[in-house]
């Protein structure tokens, strides 16, 4: 009995969650959502990879202002993940300038969404910052 | 041999609120002073395109208010560069040689719109179950990244930070702080007041680090364009082949795939193609301009722009900032009507009126704002999506 579903269908969960990707078998372009063909080579055949845990913030942005119903602020980010950007929302950080910068180490992290009216668990993911040692 | 295409008539509206102006009057206002300013009526006219991207009217529904002629009619949408995609539409057809004259108009009813795109997040379900090309079993925004146009235009102008340095939010409210200046010589902008850099920086955050004088205002308006052939325009008196402004190029690009590009839209290549094609077939360089109307939809954009469009080398941008040439009294001036922050951006309008713009300095009508002696100009939009219209403008020599 699943009592956990990810947020979206690339966050795998279980002992080590992850993101993977459809990878295109002629030109190895990643993809996060359900694929037609490839948009670089026209491809239809794809392979599912593990995409790195840890990365890099390439670019961010605080959210202030937002959608009615989505809590602000919030820091939205793309994170080089082994030469795959991810788009994800960087948590356990301060979102102000001071404590999110350009080039931070992050990492993957899961936490839960909420249980629904039938005990299922829904499961998010984020990045947050990796501890330096 | 294609024809040339020749912009004979353009007008836009007073950008800002027109509480008592549905988007028919201000589209019907742009139409009937750009025939007029062009010399013909609608019984010229062979094509018409026409944008209204947010609020549902037609073409057809314009006709109805200034002129049923039967022609045929383009309805177009190509988001931010729906104007841009309406003129594009009448000059393929002037230069196919299908017609004499195109007419081409963009309006927006936009005042109080608020946050544009994302909408209200949608309750969560009863039960978590997937849907969409994510298998998503909630909404996503906010939750893996922003939707909002701010917040996407933030990260692209700090993604140029992370690349090549530079960058300060200091930085992208200068940039601000020239076009609110630059403002104040407009008198169809919807804001023209100066704003001092503390009163943008200190002004409430929308998405770091734009502030709201840092985003495109909404507002109303309206523009449209006469388009006419080379060999039309030479049976035209001297006064209008005087007042035509030549259309040295105009050029549509779509993103091309790269890494990454489905997950930050790239709106730096596909600019960056627009320029050269249009560079080309213009025979001209960026060193040629005497100005530029830039999409500054944020102060984000407009400085990865100075690097898209070639005004400056790869990298550079900040440089060319800092160098002061975008001003006014600058050596390439950038968005001298005070672009999108203050001029306003009513969306299907603004690929038409940042072509009015530059038609306007080049005729020598400009007034106060009269950059002295331009020959060529510049006008670039971006279509989130994406889509780049470029446009490059040259003064009769008739
Ligand atoms: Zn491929």
């Amino acid at each position: 009995m699943a009592s956990q579903i990810p947020l979206v269908d690339y966050l795998v969960l279980g002992d080590e969650p992850h993101l993977i990707a459809h990878e295109c078998e002629q030109c190895g372009a990643r993809y996060f959502d359900h694929r037609n063909a490839c948009a670089n080579c026209s491809g239809t055949s794809f392979k599912t990879v593990d995409i790195p845990t840890e990365g890099t913030v390439t670019t961010f942005t605080i959210v202030s202002l937002a959608a009615p119903g989505i809590p602000v602020p919030f820091v939205s980010a793309i994170v080089d993940c082994g030469g795959t950007p991810v788009r994800t929302n960087l948590v356990n950080v301060e979102p102000d300038p001071e404590h999110v910068t350009l080039g931070m180490k992050v990492r993957l992290t899961t936490f839960s969404l909420g249980v629904d009216s039938a005990g299922v668990e829904a499961i998010g993911f984020g990045f947050e910052p990796v501890p330096s040692s | 041999m294609a024809e040339n295409a020749w912009i004979l008539g353009i007008n836009m509206t007073k950008f800002g609120k027109h509480p008592d102006k549905d988007a028919l009057d201000l589209a019907s206002e742009a139409a009937l002073a750009a025939l007029k300013d062009a010399g013909v009526t609608m019984k010229d006219i062979g094509v018409l395109a026409y944008g209204n991207l947010m609020g549902g009217s037609s073409g057809q529904m314009l006709q109805k208010q200034i002129g049923q002629t039967g022609i045929p009619v383009f309805n177009v949408a190509n988001a931010c560069a729906t104007g841009a995609t309406a003129l594009r539409t009448v000059i393929l057809a002037v230069k196919a040689g299908e017609v004499d004259f195109g007419l081409a108009v963009g309006v927006e009813k936009l005042s109080g719109a608020g946050l544009l795109a994302g909408g209200t997040r949608k309750e969560d379900e009863p039960t978590w179950t997937p849907h969409g090309r994510f298998g998503a079993v909630a909404a996503i925004d906010g939750r893996i990244g922003t939707e909002t146009m701010p917040g996407v235009f933030a990260q692209i102008g700090m993604e140029y930070g992370y690349k090549y340095g530079g960058t300060s939010f200091e930085l992208f409210a200068r940039i601000a702080e020239k076009n609110h200046a630059h403002s104040t010589l407009n008198p169809l902008a919807t804001y023209s007041k100066r704003m001092s850099l503390e009163e943008i920086m200190n002004d409430v955050m929308i998405a770091y680090p734009n502030t709201r004088p840092m985003c495109s205002a909404n507002c109303d308006g309206a523009a449209a364009a006469v388009v006419v052939s080379d060999s039309k325009l030479k049976t035209l008196s001297l006064e209008q082949r005087r007042r035509a402004v030549k259309i040295a190029a105009s050029v549509l690009t779509t993103d091309p795939w790269e890494e990454g590009c489905q997950v930050l839209p790239n709106v730096n290549t596909v600019t960056r193609n627009g320029a050269r094609q249009a560079y080309e077939t213009a025979g001209i360089g960026p060193e040629d301009l005497d100005l530029v109307e830039l999409h500054d939809c944020f102060a984000t954009a407009e400085l990865v722009h100075y690097d898209n469009l070639m005004l400056c080398e790869p990298g550079g941008a900040v440089d060319f900032f800092n160098s002061g040439a975008p001003w006014r009294d600058g050596r390439m001036p950038v968005n001298v009507s005070g672009g999108l922050e203050s001029k306003g951006h009513p969306i299907a309008a603004t690929g038409i009126a940042n072509v009015w713009e530059i038609c306007h300095h080049l005729r020598g009508e400009a007034g106060d704002r009269q950059i002295p002696g331009a020959k060529v100009g510049l006008a670039h939009v971006i279509g989130l999506g994406s889509t780049c219209g470029i446009h490059i403008l040259e003064k009769s020599a008739a």
